[in-house]
């Protein structure tokens, strides 16, 4: 169970200035049903710039639709420039925090707004918000300049924080070392990789593995260049080969085995093979 | 206000007649039963008392009854006992929608070098038995597939398939976490080999599980140290709870019938009372095999959570397999692996009943639950 606010319940089960505003000029729409929350947020922005109503429709969890909830009273009586400046976190400290898993929903909140006063300022539509940048998330279509601008406003070091505010990297997890540059970028430091086990194979498993790689990638590469490869024992990490062809009499045999056969096998078999001559 | 429980495939009211059960254990019989006095002794005899009845339950010997601590560490004990003891085999078989405690142990083994088919199911969550068929192989070290799935409650024909597996000669596991007490079978006349089950599913406590093992079935403890259950898990047994379980699982055996029939019932009722009640919902699985007592409906753009916060305001306790409720973002594996649409999976509301829901509480929130999907829905930007 979430440990949410007073105030988030508060706002849930009574939400302030729910629903579509007729006479809205400005609307900002982001999120979608696949991504299971989407906030459509209607304001009314008079002659002189100020913010005199605004309502909301939101699909989404409890903190979703408080933080739409909240983000109406903080913009109303505001003026555009004014409203502007409200950033997510402002939004989530007027809740009393969110938890962590939920930050998004105020980041979803403040991209509503803007939207809204993109379109009323007459700039180019966008319809969820995700026009610039480069699409870094493809589950939840999230850019690298709202990812950078959440590590920004929110201070955010690691892959899960940019998640949990962001929900990039949330799905498939494709995208996280691309999360992980970008966070590398802003933090000016070396990417952290992510140690990725990988499984351990058995004796039969590797000298299948090893075959199957020199038939499919590394034999075809010699073949067109004259030359030829046969395996000739594999123990433990050590794989013996034979070249043959044009490959036995080259001189540069020495660099064949080393940066086409040895790279390949570590790539595609395991890291710290040794390819050896017999 | 009054609690209703429509939860009950998370866990389940204990039985005052289990807890009664349980009580002298806890005080004046605190005895060790594998001590000589007869103080303990007499402890002894009372877990195999316990063993006797569950193994009546399950229709096996109470020598095929291990009793552990979880279904989790039971499942961990299945999988990690039939890959010791076929070392040769690199094979698993198991489906998209165990459950984790099957699920992230499979993928535990694959990052060890294991082969593991996770088979797909179909929109109602059925499993293609072609599919399995064909993915059955000598070098299969164990087959593990859940008996019915606690999301949608679908029952699989595990008794057919694992009469498939022994005649390729491969262990059969089924996790009947769910099943046990809502789907009548008799182990001893299936092929099963092991079986899981947990006591908090079955109106015992939390902190009770059961390994079913076939006799013949070569077995490696998971858990090493003393001689306790016969050599096969170490650890003084956890003795109220052992009797707790004994009596749960005779209370579970005399009332299968009657609750199969009358929990159903209840089920159905609140189901098609929702169904007729609220416009744009289906259900997810498969209703011609389920379980008695679940039921998964899938309302058309709502999402769970908040579905579940404004039920809790009126005392209604389910769950949903909306992305939000997991604390993960996407909607529960299950619905996802079933390819059940977007726009109804972050809307699902799983509610499961048991022995102890009455007609009155199921009217309760067919009358309440209309208004909560109306109120969420005003809210939504999606009308349509």
């Amino acid at each position: 169970m979430w440990n949410y606010t007073d105030a988030v319940h508060d706002h849930f089960l009574h939400p302030h200035n729910a629903g579509r505003l007729d006479d809205a000029n400005a609307i900002g729409e982001v999120g979608s049903l696949a991504c299971g929350d989407a906030l459509k947020l209607y304001l009314k922005i008079s002659d002189n710039n100020i913010i005199e109503k605004a309502g909301f429709e939101t699909f989404g969890c409890a903190s979703a639709i408080a933080s739409s909830s909240v983000l109406t009273d903080m913009i109303i009586g505001k003026s555009v420039d004014e409203a502007l400046k409200i950033t997510n976190k402002d939004i989530a400290e007027a809740l009393g925090g969110l938890p962590k898993e939920k930050m998004h929903c105020s980041v979803m909140g403040q991209e509503a707004l803007e939207a809204a006063i993109r379109q009323w300022k007459g700039e180019p539509p966008v319809p969820h918000a995700h026009e610039e940048g480069k699409l870094i998330c493809k589950c939840f279509g999230v850019t690298d300049a709202q990812i950078i601008r959440a590590i920004r406003e929110n201070g955010l070091k690691t892959i899960e924080e940019v998640t949990n505010y962001t929900k990039a990297g949330g799905a498939c997890g494709d995208c996280k070392d691309q999360i992980a540059e970008i966070l590398a970028a802003e933090l000016k430091q070396q990417p952290l990789t992510e140690l990725k086990p990988r499984p351990r194979l058995t004796n039969v498993q590797r000298m299948k593995l090893i075959m199957k790689t020199i038939d499919e990638d590394i034999r075809p590469q010699l073949e067109a260049d004259g030359g030829s490869i046969e395996l000739v024992d594999v123990d433990g990490k050590r794989v013996i080969v034979s070249l043959g062809g044009r490959c036995a009499q080259c001189r540069a045999s020495a660099v064949t085995l080393h940066d086409l056969v040895q790279r390949l096998l570590r790539e595609h078999v395991e890291p710290d093979l040794i390819v050896e001559e017999a | 206000m009054k609690t209703i429980y429509l939860d009950n495939n998370a866990t389940t009211a204990v039985a005052p007649e289990v807890r009664d059960a349980m009580l002298p254990y806890l005080t004046e019989l605190y005895g060790n039963p594998s001590s000589m006095h007869t103080f303990g002794g007499q402890v002894g005899r009372a877990v195999e008392d316990a063993r006797e009845k569950m193994a009546a339950l399950l229709g096996a010997q109470p020598e095929e009854i291990l009793f552990t601590s979880c279904g989790s560490e039971s499942d961990n004990t299945a999988i990690w006992s039939a890959l010791q003891t076929q070392p040769e085999k690199r094979r698993i078989i198991t489906t998209r929608v165990e459950h984790p405690a099957i699920l992230n142990v499979c993928q535990y083994w694959e990052r060890q070098g294991y082969h593991v088919t996770y088979l797909g199911v179909d929109g109602k969550g059925r499993l293609d038995l072609d599919e399995y068929a064909e993915a059955l192989s000598e070098d299969t070290a164990l087959v593990s597939i859940m008996m019915a799935n606690n999301e949608v409650g679908n029952i699989y024909p595990v008794q057919r398939m694992a009469e498939m597996a022994r005649e390729k000669g491969v262990l059969f596991h089924t996790d009947a976490v769910q099943a046990v007490g809502k789907v009548p079978f008799r182990l001893s006349e299936t092929a099963i080999d092991m079986l899981s089950l947990s006591g908090h599913k079955l109106h015992a406590p939390k902190g009770i599980g059961v390994l079913y093992i076939r006799k013949g079935v070569r077995f490696r403890p998971f858990l090493r140290g003393g001689h306790q259950e016969r050599g096969r898990r170490a650890g003084t047994e956890n003795v109220p709870y052992i009797i707790g379980m004994g009596e749960a699982a005779r209370l579970a055996a005399e009332n299968m019938e009657a609750e199969r029939r009358d929990v159903a019932r209840l089920r159905d009722r609140l189901e098609s009372g929702l169904l007729k009640a609220v416009p744009d919902c289906m259900v997810n699985g498969d209703v011609e095999n389920r379980l008695p007592n679940t039921s998964n409906i899938a309302f058309k753009n709502v999402e769970g959570e908040a579905i579940l916060l404004m039920l809790d305001r009126l005392g209604i306790c389910a769950s949903s397999g909306s992305a939000c409720t997991s604390g993960s973002l996407e909607p529960s594996h299950v619905l996802r692996a079933m390819g059940v649409p977007f726009n109804y999976a972050h809307g699902s509301v799983r509610l499961s009943l048991s022995r102890y829901t009455t007609e009155e509480e199921v009217d309760f929130v067919i009358a309440h639950m209309p208004d909560v999907i109306k109120t969420l829905r005003d809210l939504s930007p999606f009308k349509d």
